[in-house]
């Protein structure tokens, strides 16, 4: 406790010596917190905060590949970008794949955790370990490396799937460059690497309901389908919502797949606004990039928002 | 009660009036449901589940070690035939993949160690010390913990362009150290730590840099593996920043020269692509599997919290 007097020496009479030393070790714990929080905050401001101002920027000029070392030398053309890209009928389409993408993916991969997860919860599992670890794996991958393999997989001629589908008779689709199939192709490796994410969150969520309230629902005489709706839903909502915000921000951004799968393709019918972004980006069109990269952004935050909405704890 | 590992979270009820009695015979009870019709029926779901999960990367492994005749056979053999090491050989050999596996390695370890000690670092600012700006810079973070990647990385390529730090680690590894998920993460941690240990500390005349790091990291242990393995994870997989970044091939990341490799060629040899594919992911789901305990508690308690 003496120790304390290790301060700056205080200068002045006796009387300043309940206040001064006290602001001067404010001051001092200031400079520290700034110290501990200066390169982080130095490397934030110059990697993120001024990249996403300067996408704003870059929306509204012409900006472009020549551009790139004047950055400033641009021409300022109000909304011109903006409306070239709702008006392009190929970023139309990537725009109507992307939703069809979310839209069918990110229930498929909610309502196939949330099964597994309940599943796993229910008691009765003999290795849960072995099957949480089983099926957390596919997260861990790389999603170029299991593109490739799916590609592999998805092969019509003597790919996995076609040849078992071929042992009971049917004939399987050329999956990646028939128009219909490549979807759906894609969503099935993005279920397929995204459940286990969920499903470790809401299993980790069903075993945070008490008991009891399960015992008393029983007691009420509750059937099963009867006790998920009004126990194990309304309890599970918050866990949901993260669940289900962080995969429809993952999925409006889906690229790597048709990237390495089909290149958008056949017929642009994998196309999707990450790969248009990156295509005009290398095009150079940069400043119609920016623009479709903010349109993509404010429809990530309208998702949410749709998603805080619709799945917030009802008190 | 101690020696059943099955339902390890399920039967920890709180020991109340009953418990002492009825939880022997409820875990007998237990282990006589778990073959009843209904839980053979769930287990068989769970194990078409489990094959359906972990079948493409065990078909990936074994496929890797066929020749291409073998693996473009119909129908394919499910154990390899004529097991052979030759797409590896070819994969180091003419790609330079082992270029590409240091880039990777070094860049991985560059952003694990410099994120999480700088998430560490303004972690414990904004948890446990009171200074001017705290809140401002609190919610500013918070602010852009959902902007992804996809809405940056045209301006940070004129940036890193303007800076000339096109075609270097400092490119792949800078705008990846200021991790807001990360912050976030180390900061709810922080908030744990009792403030008597840290006036204990400055009673003794500790300097605030003193007591980060021998009072606030060796706490934080968990914590601090749990989001080294995140990033890690993250930065090993990462793949849209570093295409764009580099350009020249001997910068190129694991996934960046996969990417590359698998769309730029006219007749596929799946063989290479597979064992390009096995060497991407196998050493991930090693640590995985080493740290499997950790990694999904850690992911479960970020996803309550």
């Amino acid at each position: 406790m003496a120790l304390r007097t290790d301060a700056p020496p205080a200068p002045g009479g006796p009387a300043t010596r309940g206040c001064r030393p006290e602001s001067a070790r404010r001051r001092r714990r200031g400079y520290a917190a700034w110290g501990f929080a200066l390169p982080f905050t130095v490397l934030f401001a110059v990697f993120m905060i001024l990249p996403v101002g300067a996408s704003l920027y870059m929306a509204f000029t012409d900006m472009r590949g020549a551009d790139l070392r004047s950055p400033l030398a641009v021409n300022f053309i109000g909304l011109d970008n903006f409306v070239a890209a709702v008006t392009d009928p190929q970023f139309q389409q990537a725009a109507g794949n992307t939703v069809y993408f979310v839209g069918v993916a990110m229930p498929l991969t909610l309502g196939i955790a949330l099964l597994l997860a309940a599943l796993l919860n229910s008691g009765l599992t003999w290795f849960r370990s072995v099957f949480r670890v089983g099926f957390y794996a596919p997260v861990v991958t790389s999603i170029v490396a299991v593109a490739v393999v799916w590609r592999f997989l998805l092969q019509p001629d003597f790919g996995l799937i076609n040849s078992a589908l071929g042992l009971v008779g049917i004939d399987g689709p050329d999956w990646l460059t028939d128009p219909t199939w490549a979807m759906p192709s894609l969503i099935m490796l993005a279920v397929w690497r995204n459940v286990g994410f969920s499903m470790v969150i809401l299993l980790a969520g069903l075993q945070g309901i008490p008991k009891d309230l399960y015992e008393a629902a029983s007691l009420d005489g509750a059937g099963a389908v009867r006790t998920f709706r009004s126990v194990t839903v309304p309890l599970l909502r918050p866990t949901l919502l993260f669940c289900a915000v962080m995969t429809g921000i993952a999925y409006l951004q889906f690229f790597e797949e048709p990237f390495v799968m089909t290149q958008g393709g056949p017929l642009g019918a994998t196309n999707s606004v990450a790969y248009e972004i990156y295509n005009q980006f290398g095009f150079g069109d940069y400043g119609l990039s920016a623009a479709m990269s903010y349109l993509l952004f404010v429809a990530i935050a309208i998702l949410s928002f749709l998603q805080f909405r619709l799945l917030r704890p009802k008190n | 009660m101690t020696t059943t590992p099955l339902p390890p979270a399920t039967t920890s009820a709180a020991p109340g009036t009953d418990t002492a009695t009825e939880s022997g015979q409820r875990t007998r009870g237990d282990r006589r449901r778990l073959f009843t019709p209904r839980a053979l029926l769930l287990n068989g779901a769970l194990l078409v589940g489990l094959v359906a999960s972990l079948g493409p990367l065990v078909w990936m492994v074994l496929s890797s070690v066929k020749p291409e005749s073998e693996i473009r056979q119909f129908p394919p053999t499910l154990i390899p035939q004529d097991v052979t090491l030759e797409n590896y050989t070819q994969l180091f050999d003419r790609l330079n993949f082992p270029q590409f596996f240091f880039n990777s390695v070094v860049v991985a370890l560059a952003v694990t160690v410099g994120a999480v000690l700088f998430s560490a670092m303004v972690g414990y600012a904004l948890a446990k010390i009171d200074f001017p700006g705290r809140r401002a810079l609190f919610l500013l973070i918070m602010a852009t913990l959902m902007v992804p990647g996809t809405i940056t990385f045209v301006p940070l390529f004129v940036l890193v362009a303007n800076l000339d730090l096109v075609n270097t680690y400092a490119a792949l590894i800078l705008p990846f150290l200021a991790a807001p998920f990360g912050v976030f993460l180390m900061r709810q941690f922080m908030l744990d730590i009792p403030d008597e240990l840290l006036d204990a500390a400055r009673v003794d005349g500790a300097g605030e840099f003193r007591t980060f790091f021998r009072i606030v990291l060796p706490q934080t242990g968990p914590a601090l593996a749990t989001l080294g393995i995140l990033t890690f994870l993250g930065s090993w997989n990462n793949f849209l920043w570093p295409l764009v970044a580099v350009q020249s091939a001997d910068m190129y990341t694991l996934p960046v020269a996969l990417a590359l490799y698998s769309t730029g060629q006219n007749t596929v040899q799946y063989g290479l692509l597979l064992a390009g594919a096995t060497v991407i992911v196998t050493p991930i789901l090693v640590v995985f599997l080493v740290l499997q305990r950790r990694i999904i508690q850690g992911i479960a308690t970020t996803g309550i919290k």
